[in-house]
């Protein structure tokens, strides 16, 4: 490699770096994006052969055209996707792309290795131990990845569970590993190929396995660190190749991927081996009818909420995945337009966890231009939740149930919510009964100060506007 | 082997921690997005073997290969982009 393209090169990485720090800052977010996309064509203008030789410069032979074809042809995928999604869909959008680059991790690495595997010279036990990893991590990803989008789609998102799981998972780990470690260390060899499927194939499994037992409510968690996962993969791949760019990126998502993955639980405040382990919300049921909840559900009407609101003085919004479904988070700004216009203080209570993806909330009322000095954070609002008038609960659910932390047995016990139950007058906009995405009935639905307004939460909210307008 | 390559790899564990330590959660999704789109970058490893098949089978597999990176780093990059969008219109 010529020493101006690893100059390159280290502007590249310098670039992903940069990238990725102002992407942790809302002003700088943006750009941040661009950086690291800058980056990314430097890194395709320098791309070279594992021994060094540039890419560009080499004469045009068919597989050129397949490569920009391929290029030209992922390139409309990824942009239809990502300009015809709607925001509530984002999260499985984000799925899927990481998906398909655990997929092309993987198929880079059978290919790599094949070839090694084939050739005179054969490789060394570490190279072919990157590209074994790389096709494992790959395609459990890829698998993993899927059956996330699918769970997101609302396909089968209830944890599906079978006695003896973990061990049959654990077993079929151990089978991966085991031929994982035979072909590093023997990998010239007659039977590779074949070896080399079935651990393809299990892994491919093993993706599938690994996300199926796992309920819908922590998919953001299992995506984040299926993220990090093809982080690694192509780190890996990077390795393999000798290409330092791709050892670099892919180092720098896996750990800072990781360290999401970790956040994320933290606000969850479950520890990740529970989220992968534990089957959350299979027993949800039984947890709530074994705590046997005080208290009836009071109804009430939205000609009584308009009242209530438009004489408050402080009100918090608690939004939530149903805001989203329902597509309310246009009619919530205009509310809180209207309830501003007559003096009310209005502020939306953000829990790290709300929707299906963190942050997913703040990304929604973004669209809706509600400008972000009125989003706070949970942490910064419960200290004064007392003070509040009059809290409406959108589609909210499991960040505002008090059992996290009333209830020891609760699944949910001990995670930091919305102390929405503190609040004069709660108001829970909410379709039907139906308990949340964890399964787990919700006890701030039957306190003394709850009301609940049941219908779809836009028409609800409209006729709010328009009450609030006359009043 | 080159042990540099392994020391930059130890290097780029730390930074990857280091650099996203004090991020707000609402950014949590964005961030996401953001490296889910840096991953892309395998779209060069599968440019890197489809230029060198010689097979119809590794030629196909390639191909694919090409297809699911352009698409993870194009869609990555543009998704990120369509959510960031909406964080800067501000009144």
């Amino acid at each position: 490699m010529s020493s101006p393209i690893a100059l390159l090169i280290i502007g590249v990485a310098v670039l992903f770096i940069i990238g990725i720090k102002l992407l942790s800052s809302p002003k700088t977010a943006r750009v941040g994006n661009l950086v690291a996309a800058a980056g990314m064509l430097i890194a395709l203008v320098v791309l070279h052969k594992p021994d060094g030789t540039s890419v560009w410069t080499q004469g045009w032979s068919s597989n050129y055209t397949l490569i920009v074809i391929g290029t030209l042809t992922g390139l409309v995928i990824g942009a239809v996707g990502a300009y015809s999604v709607k925001m509530t869909a984002m999260p499985q959008m984000v799925a899927l792309f990481n998906g398909l680059g655990g997929g092309a991790a993987a198929l880079v690495a059978s290919l790599e290795f094949q070839r090694g595997a084939h050739s005179f010279a054969g490789i060394t036990a570490f190279i072919a131990g990157a590209m074994l990893f790389a096709t494992l991590i790959g395609s459990l990803s890829f698998s993993g990845s899927i059956i996330a989008y699918l769970k997101l789609e609302g396909k089968f998102e209830k944890p599906m569970t079978f006695p003896g799981q973990n061990i049959l998972n654990g077993l079929v780990l151990l089978v991966i590993l085991g031929l994982g470690g035979w072909l590093t260390l023997n990998a010239p060899n007659e039977h590779a190929t074949f070896a080399f499927m079935v651990m393809f194939s299990l892994a491919l499994f093993f993706g599938i396995a690994m996300v199926m037992p796992i309920g819908g409510a922590d998919m953001p968690v299992v995506i984040s660190l299926l993220n990090s996962f093809t982080g690694l993969a192509v780190a890996a791949d990077g390795f393999a190749i000798n290409n330092l760019a791709m050892v670099v990126a892919g180092t720098l998502v896996g750990s800072s991927g990781t360290l999401l993955t970790l956040l994320m639980c933290k606000a969850m405040n479950r520890p990740v081996t529970n989220v992968l382990f534990g089957a959350f919300g299979s027993s949800g049921g039984s947890h709530a009818a074994a705590g046997g909840i005080a208290g009836t559900v009071k109804p009430i009407q939205a000609d009584e909420v308009a009242l209530l609101l438009a004489y408050a003085q402080r009100v918090v919004v608690v939004p939530g995945y149903g805001m989203a479904v329902a597509q309310a988070q246009h009619s919530v700004r205009e509310l809180s337009d209207e309830l501003g216009k007559r003096g009310v203080e209005v502020q939306f209570a953000i829990h790290p966890v709300a929707g299906r993806m963190p942050g997913h909330m703040n990304v929604l009322l973004a669209e809706a231009n509600v400008p972000y000095d009125q989003l706070v954070e949970m942490e910064a609002i419960n200290p004064s939740m007392d003070r509040v008038d009059v809290c409406l609960v959108i589609g909210a659910n499991d960040v505002v149930n008090p059992a996290a932390r009333e209830e020891k047995t609760s699944p949910i016990y001990g995670m930091p919510i919305i102390e929405a139950d503190r609040c004069k007058t709660v108001i829970v906009m909410k379709r039907s009964m139906a308990a949340g995405f964890a399964g787990i009935e919700n006890h701030l639905f039957y306190k003394d100060n709850t009301r609940m307004l049941f219908g779809d939460a836009k028409a609800s909210l409209n006729a709010l506007v328009a009450q609030v307008k006359a009043g | 082997m080159d042990t540099n390559i392994l020391f930059i790899f130890i290097l780029a564990v730390f930074v990857g921690f280091e650099v996203i330590s004090k991020v707000p959660s609402m950014l949590h999704t964005p961030l996401m997005s953001g490296t889910n789109a840096i991953h892309g970058i395998i779209l060069f490893g599968g440019i890197l073997v489809l230029a060198d098949a010689d097979s119809v089978l590794t030629q196909a597999l390639g191909f694919v290969a090409v297809i699911f990176g352009s698409a993870n780093v194009f869609g990555g990059f543009m998704v990120t982009d369509r959510m960031l969008q909406m964080f800067k219109k501000k009144k």
